[in-house]
């Protein structure tokens, strides 16, 4: 199996766990990523807050590159994924802005290629590819898996597992040992990009989310977007400065939780750069 | 709420047929229902409820909407573009009301995120990726708040999670060239 790989800025910074789990849970289910040559921002909320033509057109220079490489793109970030896939669905369903993008990149984009997210690329793999890599087995470890909301909203975009009650990140812990708690917050929003720009927002939903899965059991939770990660992991410090909490609860990329059950070693899956150490949780398992 | 209707009639008609066209969505679709404002994460902060910016882009009157927090606290979320009974896709219908109003250059309700949104551009448009650091820094400056997530900075740093280096692509006369075309395309700023 092989894809095109979109990475996205922050795969290569703050999120660099995400990328380095990435590829190694990959390469040992025998998924060959090959980095979409010279690929450029997907432009963000930023971009489509701004212009609507603008978000489009950043995201259309990738998939032109994709289509040069003609594989179907793969994409571990959320938010990435869903302007991806946003883009080339409004390409496809209207000829007049598809023509205005051309234009505006001068990239012919006429290889259509698939964007799927990581997630959907390991959910879609069958139980025994995946159970069969499981080395050590997560039992005990107890999960809330948390969605966020472009991975699966909205679902005319993504297609992709339940809107309002997904569970194919459940079915993946559940593979690697672990056990998924039932909870109620696994698509609320993190606030996004609000963490830098209106922080107090930001901060509220994080503690919601944060309370809500340590109500549930959760020894730690894991995601699947670096800026969620980063809303929950890094500013949880904010969010007990903020509402006097002593939230201490660690937050993965569920691919590091993956990877942990294949095997590879903490620090190769950046377990040890995280800002609520995992490791504790992890050893107590034995 | 105090509606000004005489407002509404001469000036709203034109607003909300470009509001319309950017968008895709039709207002009149709504029936007020609410379902939009129930499921919203973040009404806690706004001053307009989702569904009444819906309600009052069917009376007409932009000028309320355009100087509400509303439209710029809406993080995207899509929960209530998923839910709406009546599939008006709100979250673009929000997204067309941000970009209009920083057309308009009223950005004051939501001065912070229009701010961040910018030097996140530009970091795009000069790299063609967006620098982290540099944007942090660069928002900071902006904003006159200089410390805001310095010990997150620190952490990241620490962790080996921030580039210091400027990720230049060699496509980045592409980039310009795509924002100068929409520029040119759409007019204005």
């Amino acid at each position: 199996m092989r894809y095109s790989y979109y990475s996205g800025c922050s795969l290569h910074a703050t999120a660099r766990e995400f990328d380095l789990s990435t590829r190694a849970v990959c390469r040992r289910l025998g998924i060959e990523l090959a980095e979409i040559p010279d690929w450029n921002c997907c432009g963000a909320t930023a971009a489509h807050s701004t212009s609507h033509l603008l978000g489009v057109a950043l995201a259309a220079r990738n998939l032109a590159l994709a289509g040069e490489q003609g594989l179907d793109v793969l994409v571990p970030c959320a938010a990435c994924y869903q302007r991806l896939a946003v883009a080339r669905k409004e390409m496809d369903q209207n000829s007049e802005l598809w023509k205005r993008v051309v234009r505006i990149t001068g990239r012919d984009y006429t290889d259509r290629v698939g964007i799927k997210s990581l997630l959907e690329v390991l959910a879609g793999l069958d139980s025994e590819q995946l159970a069969a890599q499981v080395v050590r087995p997560l039992e005990g470890l107890k999960v809330a898996c948390y969605y966020g909301c472009l991975l699966v909203r909205p679902p005319a975009v993504t297609g992709f597992d339940d809107p309002e009650h997904p569970r194919t990140m459940d079915r993946l812990v559940r593979l690697a040992g672990a056990e998924s708690v039932d909870w109620d917050y696994k698509t609320e929003c993190c606030g996004a990009a609000q963490g830098v720009s209106n922080e107090p927002v930001a901060l509220k939903l994080a503690r919601d989310i944060l309370e809500v899965a340590s109500r549930a059991g959760a020894d730690c939770l894991v995601c699947a977007c670096p800026l969620c990660q980063s809303n929950l992991d890094a500013r949880q410090g904010h969010v007990n400065r903020a509402y006097g909490t002593s939230l201490k609860l660690p937050v993965m990329y569920f691919t590091q939780l993956l990877g942990l059950a294949f095997g590879f070693d903490e620090r190769e899956l950046g377990l040890d750069t995280l800002f609520v150490d995992p490791r504790p949780v992890i050893r107590a398992l034995g | 709420m105090r509606l000004n209707l005489t407002v509404a009639t001469r000036d709203g008609t034109e607003f909300v047929r470009r509001v319309e066209a950017e968008s895709g969505q039709k207002v009149a679709d709504c029936y007020q229902c609410g379902k939009c404002t129930a499921g919203c994460p973040v009404t806690f902060a706004m001053d307009l409820m989702p569904h009444q910016v819906v309600r009052l882009l069917q009376l007409g009157l932009g000028d309320e909407i355009l100087e509400s927090k509303t439209i710029w606290l809406c993080s995207t979320c899509a929960t209530c573009t998923t839910r709406c009974p009546r599939n008006i896709d709100l979250a673009r219908l929000m997204d067309t009301l941000r970009s209009t109003a920083r057309s308009a250059g009223r950005t004051k309700a939501g001065k912070g995120i229009a701010q961040f949104n910018e030097v996140f551009l530009d970091s795009v448009r000069r790299y063609g990726r967006a620098h982290e650091l540099g944007i942090g820094l660069r928002y900071n400056l902006k904003t006159g708040k200089l410390f805001k997530d310095s010990d997150l900075a620190r952490g990241w740093f620490l962790r080996g999670r921030l580039k210091v280096a400027v990720p230049k692509i060699r496509g980045v006369a592409e980039i310009d060239r795509i924002f100068n075309e929409i520029k040119r395309m759409e007019g204005g700023k």
